[in-house]
């Protein structure tokens, strides 16, 4: 498993080249991601994060450095980048206007039928898709046109996921959508993780999302990495973060106004669980 | 600039192109052209940049003139002839086109589409004696406009993102390619159809309804700078006539 990861070497990417507009989206970024991991993707709208996760499935090409997966330098002639695409698999913001079939089951073949898989494994693994992204059986053979916003975004992820993608990048997947559809989202990702093991890449500028869920932060500035840590390493920098229009969780904050009060916390909570355990813990009600 | 000056001013020189086929026309309207252009500080390269996607009609048309108009033939190279006549028919479809070009791209490189549309509306006005919707049909010219990059954005966002599900819009023949661009059109279509509903609601949110009765925010106005424009475009048009007229005897008097 150890040689399945993707390695981004030194990636520069710009806009506007040969003009005197030229806007550097990407600045030497490099990271590796390995098997299994959940990483968020955080960044200031313009911070060159979806210029980022167009290459990981090579849609751009990069200006300079490369992009390795699984050992190959994907961007070398010759390179199947039809089938890398399969296997890292990107999900858009607002997928859900990339829809154009009939009905549910078709749109979710697309992918599938794309990879040059026979008919009956194409079925097969749509329907699977389908299943597990939890939409209902009655869906199906509905025009994904008639669902409402949300089951609409389900259809669009899992027509990404019948690719059966190792890694699967999604961008703002939570977007637009009412809390208990971010929060049903949101838990049906870590349970494609926990349940069939893909690295997840989760693009985001929440960060009460991306700290409940991902075990890696890596944050962009300016088309440059600022950090790459885990979420507690990174909110404690909430400073910093802020300076660059982000923010720590609102927990987070708490427990340091908590802490300038006098209250004996932990400030590197990051999720309200957390908070919870370290504050009932300073005022000795526990125990 | 009032914009309506420059449209009537670009309109009248592109006719003028057409009045006349003689040298002494030719290079009187190119000598206008730069003087407009030097007085535009629109950058040359620009200006160039504009003749690149209309170079290769261009060198067909020259091409064609030069080998297909019959005459007396002056060299011969395999099956094609080249005669005089080609030859000076040649020149004058370059020169005519090269000027057309250019005139025309002077005027929309200094003007904004909005203003342009203004423009074409205040200039139409008098077709509504015979009930042509003129305001609407300006309105429409500018959303048209408006949306020509947002859609060209959403088709390569669309298409990425099939791409991204494994759509293939390079390889195969012309069937197939046609085939595959399905997956993009429709979400197209969609969303240029949500967006046309979208934008309809806000229009009417506020209050717009239609040509009667509207007034604008920056009306057009001549200023000084217009009819000193008018006067130098009608020298330009009489001298233009004058030297059409009697570029015979001129040519003679210079001796060539």
């Amino acid at each position: 498993m150890e040689d399945m990861k993707l390695i981004a070497d030194h990636l520069v990417y710009e806009y506007n080249k040969g003009t005197n507009q030229t806007v550097r989206a990407l600045d030497d970024v490099s990271f590796v991601i390995h098997p299994g991991e959940f990483i968020g993707l955080i960044g200031h709208t313009g911070s060159g994060k979806s210029t980022l996760v167009q290459h990981l499935n090579a849609l751009l090409r990069p200006d300079g450095g490369t992009i390795y997966y699984d050992g190959a330098d994907v961007f070398e002639k010759g390179y199947d980048r039809r089938a890398l695409r399969g296997k890292v698999g990107l999900v858009f913001q607002y997928p859900e206007h990339q829809l154009f079939e009939e009905t549910v089951f078709k749109e979710v073949c697309f992918g599938p039928i794309n990879m040059g898989l026979e008919t009956k494994e194409v079925e097969m693994t749509a329907y699977a898709a389908i299943k597990r992204v939890g939409l209902p059986d009655e869906c199906i053979d509905q025009s994904p046109f008639d669902l409402s916003g949300g089951q609409k975004r389900r259809v669009a992820i899992a027509s990404v996921l019948a690719m059966k993608p190792e890694i699967l990048v999604l961008d703002e997947p939570t977007a637009g959508l009412d809390p208990k559809g971010r929060d049903e989202l949101l838990s049906m990702i870590t349970e494609l993780r926990e349940k069939e093991g893909i690295t997840i890449v989760l693009v985001s500028h929440s960060m009460e999302d991306v700290a409940e869920y991902v075990d890696r932060i890596i944050v962009m500035d300016r088309g440059k990495i600022l950090y790459d840590d885990v979420p507690k390493a990174v909110f404690a920098h909430a400073k910093e973060l802020e300076e660059i229009g982000l923010s720590a969780p609102q927990v987070t904050y708490i427990l340091q106004d908590l802490k300038k009060a006098g209250l004996e916390v932990d400030t590197t909570g990051i999720t309200l669980a957390e908070a919870k355990e370290t504050i009932l813990e300073a005022l000795h009600w526990k125990g | 600039m009032d914009p309506r000056t420059k449209l009537l001013g670009t309109l009248v020189y592109l006719v003028s192109l057409f009045l006349f086929a003689s040298l002494p026309v030719y290079a009187l309207a190119a000598v206008f052209l730069i003087f407009v252009m030097i007085l535009s500080k629109v950058p040359f390269s620009y200006m160039v940049k504009g003749l690149k996607p209309v170079l290769f009609f261009l060198v067909f048309t020259i091409m064609m003139n030069m080998f297909l108009v019959k005459g007396e033939v002056i060299w011969t190279f395999w099956k094609l002839q080249v005669t005089r006549e080609g030859l000076r028919q040649s020149f004058y479809m370059g020169a005519r086109l090269i000027l057309l070009i250019l005139g025309s791209n002077l005027m929309t490189l200094t003007t904004t589409p909005t203003r342009l549309t203004n423009a074409i509306e205040a200039v139409m006005k008098p077709l509504r004696l015979i009930k042509v919707p003129v305001h609407e049909i300006a309105m429409m010219m500018s959303i048209a406009l408006r949306f020509i990059p947002i859609l060209l954005d959403e088709t390569d966002k669309i298409m990425k993102a099939q791409m991204a599900r494994g759509a293939d819009f390079e390889s195969g023949n012309l069937i197939k390619k046609a085939k595959s661009m399905i997956p993009v059109l429709v979400p197209l279509f969609i969303s240029a159809f949500r967006r046309a509903n979208d934008l309809a609601m806000a229009m009417e949110a506020r209050c717009y309804h239609g040509g009667k009765g509207r007034t604008q925010m920056k009306p057009l106005k001549y200023a000084g700078r217009d009819y000193i424009a008018y006067v130098v475009l009608l020298l330009y048009l009489t001298g233009l006539i004058l030297l059409g007229k009697y570029s015979a005897e001129l040519l003679k008097l210079l001796g060539i």
